[in-house]
């Protein structure tokens, strides 16, 4: 611990200044040069933060910027390598999240924590340390959950529940602790914007009655919306704090990426839309595990030079549609037309051969092989591409690393050192990897699921503006995206999709954020009956 | 002081190959500790168990002999255990290709030619390709665990051979003994002029090589290696996991069951109740102590050879029950298998109290 104390000392520079200004008589929190080492890696360097009581504290950065292990260290999963934390003007070892709780502090997950099997009622008593008689337990959440306005049936099975009451399950669990702090890690990430207004409206009544919310989101317009504070982390290090409210997102999104972000140009050019690459028709197949969503008559025409894209809340059959376009899961053979040969029946290699390509959602352990070099990598989708990968029955590493070489250069994608393991990449590099792979072909027909999911905001604006380029240039493009700001930003057209039913692609001048809102929450359904 | 395992961030090649070595070197240790604790001089017994066998050329041959078979199968193997199927019959697939094999000379002694040697090796590695494609069917087409499968009929494969020997196939000159008739000069493979090494040590240096190949720089390799690490992506690349199910298992079947013919032909010249030591079990360890690569698979088949006969040695000289060859290849195993986990993850030691559970994350 000695070193820990030293490092605090020596660093009363300018944190020390803003914690004057910032902590007071109404501070909870009040975290003072913390860090946090991963073997060589300084996840969290000499990290200062105040939280006060009442306070919306947003939490900004890039991935990897050491967001998550700061909250780690705040609810006792993680312990600080140096630094103190002071909780009420205590100073206060977190061993355990239990010992977390037992001070006030609750965390709501970004990856649930849910038995599906199990009742909500169930769910929660396990959390809780003493759960008492499950009658009362039920009681106890029926009015919690409507006082908040987060209504719950205790008996219903998690299975059965839709992912935005699963996240309400989440919440009443930690309201039933009576927290004083809650850390919220990307809580909207999963919400319809509907939903996501009644998330907001509990945290604003959380906060008026004293609770301090601690908010980590990517989401900058939200940030602005609901935040009264905002602390921006970089490469482990607290590089600003500001007033969101005082900010715009772009200023936001310059503070956490530490440059500029180019705005991608959409509107600039009007697309040639020309004739129909891909046509689903009636695309149907029942779900393949009891937890899959079967797909319902999808219909959609995807015309040349245009981006279509396909909003939804996760889970609603994104990734059985995937499947179902790539050839990973093969249909009927007249519901998949790829420039018009029914192909629902060919594999996924007859697919790229017509000139087809195809991102996953996963970037690791299905776009790309965890353990394998990238130039082996590229070998995995475009083996019998005609790239001369591939000689006979031997694969040829030359030519494989000097297309390596081209995508590293032209998707401006950072390595340690030269071909390594996929696995070691970032999110966004891999990503900016994996899309730029297929881009890297010139495929006349491109399907992309959560093309920037979890990647930082600079590799974001590069994809985007490679996907608008490449439909601009005559290629017809698709992109599954639960991201809002996104869709409405590269989309030519937008179709919602919710429980596997897709709504009529229209014209993105004619949608709106309600609209689509709508369709998310089962708008979509009711107009695939019709149909 | 606590032992925290950090995740590295990529395979560390310096210790995909040091770590057979430390294993090797823990094995050691151990049986050491095992021969002191049955009241031997440690030392002199792990003298007499790795070092000896190799100063003698005829004990040197007959490591030679025995690593054959286990490296021939454990090729097999390794395209098995790098597309992600858990062949662990490779005994039987053994035993059943010494059967289809040794057909031809027991049912037809008196066909005499150059194609009989050829055509009981095919008919060999063709019996144990069908008897491996009944545990990979059964997994491609009924989801059945493969493992519990292919690891059964093991015993259906020697009850097979106990009852061919003891009932039709006996030798009717053989004084009721359970054994076949010995093979024709033309149905036994024979020794490389010069050695007393059977042919059957050069055919597999070639399997291994043409097998190096095709792993390394083949695409079938790269199907390979890719549905071992990664079904999903392998499914994302167009390889079908079903079709390579049966064309692993059939591999490690056709070269188990070759290993069978070539031991009934060139080691014993007949069929006995008892053909293998083991051998389709030990594999499974050449294969995993090779790193699933056949070069090193061929070094590794000598190490475990060599347990055999270390094994024998020990017996005679200290009256140690031959068992210990078996406790050394279980413990060698063990530690290859524990000392993996070095490749991806490296040790540290710290002071003061964390989180463990937190470490592999990052």
């Amino acid at each position: 611990m000695g070193d820990g104390v030293a490092e605090t000392e020596t660093m009363s520079g300018d944190g020390g200044a803003a914690r004057q200004s910032r902590s007071g008589k109404d501070t909870l929190l009040d975290a003072r040069g913390l860090i946090k080492r991963f073997g060589d890696i300084l996840a969290n360097d000499r990290v200062d933060l105040v939280i006060n009581k009442g306070e919306i504290h947003a939490l900004l950065g890039e991935n990897g910027a050491g967001k998550s292990t700061l909250v780690k260290m705040f609810y006792g999963s993680l312990e600080p390598d140096g630094g103190e934390i002071l909780w009420q003007g205590q100073r206060v070892d977190i061993g355990n999240p239990a010992a977390a709780r037992e001070l006030g502090i609750g965390m709501v997950f970004q990856h649930f924590s849910l038995f599906e099997a199990l009742t909500v009622a169930e769910n929660i008593a396990l959390a809780l340390p003493n759960p008492g008689r499950m009658s009362e337990l039920a009681n106890r959440i029926q009015s919690v959950s409507r006082d908040y306005g987060l209504p719950l049936n205790p008996d219903d099975i998690v299975a059965d529940l839709p992912v935005g009451i699963r996240q309400r399950i989440e919440i009443v669990r930690c309201l039933l602790q009576e927290p004083q702090l809650i850390i919220m890690d990307e809580p909207t990430s999963v919400l319809t914007p509907q939903e996501a207004d009644l998330l907001f409206l509990t945290l604003e009544r959380l906060a008026k009655e004293g609770c301090a919310v601690l908010y980590i989101s990517h989401r900058l317009e939200e940030v602005k919306r609901i935040c009264h504070h905002a602390t921006i982390l970089r490469h482990g290090q607290v590089v600003r704090e500001c007033d969101p409210t005082k900010e715009t997102p772009a200023s936001l999104a310059s503070m956490m990426v530490g440059a500029d972000v180019a705005s991608v140009s959409a509107s600039s050019q009007k697309p040639q839309i020309g004739e129909t690459r891909l046509a689903l028709k009636n695309l149907s197949a029942k779900a393949a595990t009891p937890f899959a969503t079967a797909l319902n008559k999808v219909s959609l025409d995807l015309r040349a030079g245009e981006v279509v894209a396909i909003a939804g809340v996760a889970g609603n059959g994104q990734g059985e549609l995937f499947d179902a376009i790539s050839g990973e899961m093969q249909v009927a053979a007249d519901m998949v037309v790829l420039d018009g040969k029914p192909c629902g029946n060919r594999n996924i290699t007859w697919r790229r051969r017509q000139n087809a390509a195809f991102v996953p959602e996963e970037r690791l352990g299905h776009g790309a092989v965890p353990g394998m070099k990238l130039s082996q990598n590229i070998v995995l989708t475009r083996h019998r591409t005609g790239d001369k990968l591939v000689s006979g029955f031997f694969v040829s590493n030359a030519n494989a690393g000097k297309m390596e070489q081209r995508i590293k250069k032209s998707f401006d994608v950072r390595m340690s050192h030269d071909d390594p393991e996929a696995r070691s990449l970032s999110g966004g590099n891999l990503q900016k990897f994996v899309v730029g792979r297929e881009l890297d072909r010139k495929p006349g027909v491109l399907i992309v699921n959560q093309p920037t999911w979890g990647v930082d905001a600079g590799a974001a604006a590069l994809i985007r503006q490679a996907l608008i380029d490449l439909a601009r240039s005559g290629s017809a493009v698709l992109v599954i995206s639960q991201d809002l700001d996104e869709i409405f930003e590269i989309a030519d057209r937008i179709a919602v999709i919710s429980r596997g039913y897709l709504s009529a692609a229209e014209p993105t001048a004619d949608m709106n954020r309600e609209r689509v809102g709508l369709l998310m929450a089962g708008g979509a359904e009711a107009q695939g009956e019709v149909a | 002081m606590r032992v925290e395992l950090v995740k590295r961030k990529e395979h560390s090649r310096k210790m995909a190959l040091l770590s057979p070595l430390i294993a090797v070197g823990l094995t050691a240790i151990a049986a050491g500790f095992i021969f002191s604790i049955s009241g031997h001089n440690p030392l002199f017994g792990l003298y007499k168990f790795f070092i000896e066998p190799l100063t003698q050329e005829w004990s040197l041959n007959a490591t030679i002999a025995k690593a054959t078979p286990l490296i021939l199968i454990a090729c097999g193997l390794s395209v098995c255990y790098l597309s992600n199927n858990w062949n662990i019959g490779a005994e039987g697939q053994f035993v059943v290709g010494a059967l289809f094999g040794s057909a031809l000379p027991i049912l037809m002694p008196d066909f005499e030619s150059a194609a009989t040697l050829p055509l009981m090796m095919a008919f060999g590695a063709i019996g144990g390709a069908l008897w491996a494609l009944i545990p990979a069917l059964l997994k491609t087409r009924f989801n059945t665990n493969e493992i519990l499968t292919s690891l059964m009929l093991v015993y259906v494969a020697s009850l097979l051979l106990d009852y061919l020997v003891r009932g039709p196939w006996r030798d009717p000159g053989g004084y009721n003994f359970p054994e076949s008739a010995l093979f024709s000069d033309a149905a036994t493979l024979s020794t490389v002029p010069g050695t007393s090494l059977s042919y059957a040590a050069p055919i597999t240096l070639i399997v291994a090589v043409v097998l190096a190949v095709v792993l390394g720089k083949t695409i079938k390799g790269f199907e390979i290696r890719v549905m071992g690490e990664s079904p999903r992506a392998g499914s994302f690349a167009g390889f079908s996991a079903k079709k390579l199910t049966l064309f692993s298992f059939a591999i490690a079947g056709g070269l188990a069951g070759l290993a069978g013919t070539m031991e009934v032909s060139g080691a014993l010249n007949q069929l006995l109740p008892t053909i293998s030591p083991g051998y389709g079990f030990t594999a499974i360890i050449v294969a995993f102590l090779g790193r699933l690569n056949p070069f090193g698979i061929i070094v590794a088949g000598f190490v475990l050879a060599l347990s055999y006969i270390g094994g024998e040695a020990v017996q005679s000289a200290m009256g140690v029950s031959n068992k210990i060859a078996s406790v050394i290849q279980g413990l060698l195993l063990f530690f290859v298998l524990a000392c993996d986990t070095l490749i991806l993850y490296r040790i540290r030691f710290v002071g003061r109290r964390g989180s463990a559970g937190e470490v592999s994350h990052v």
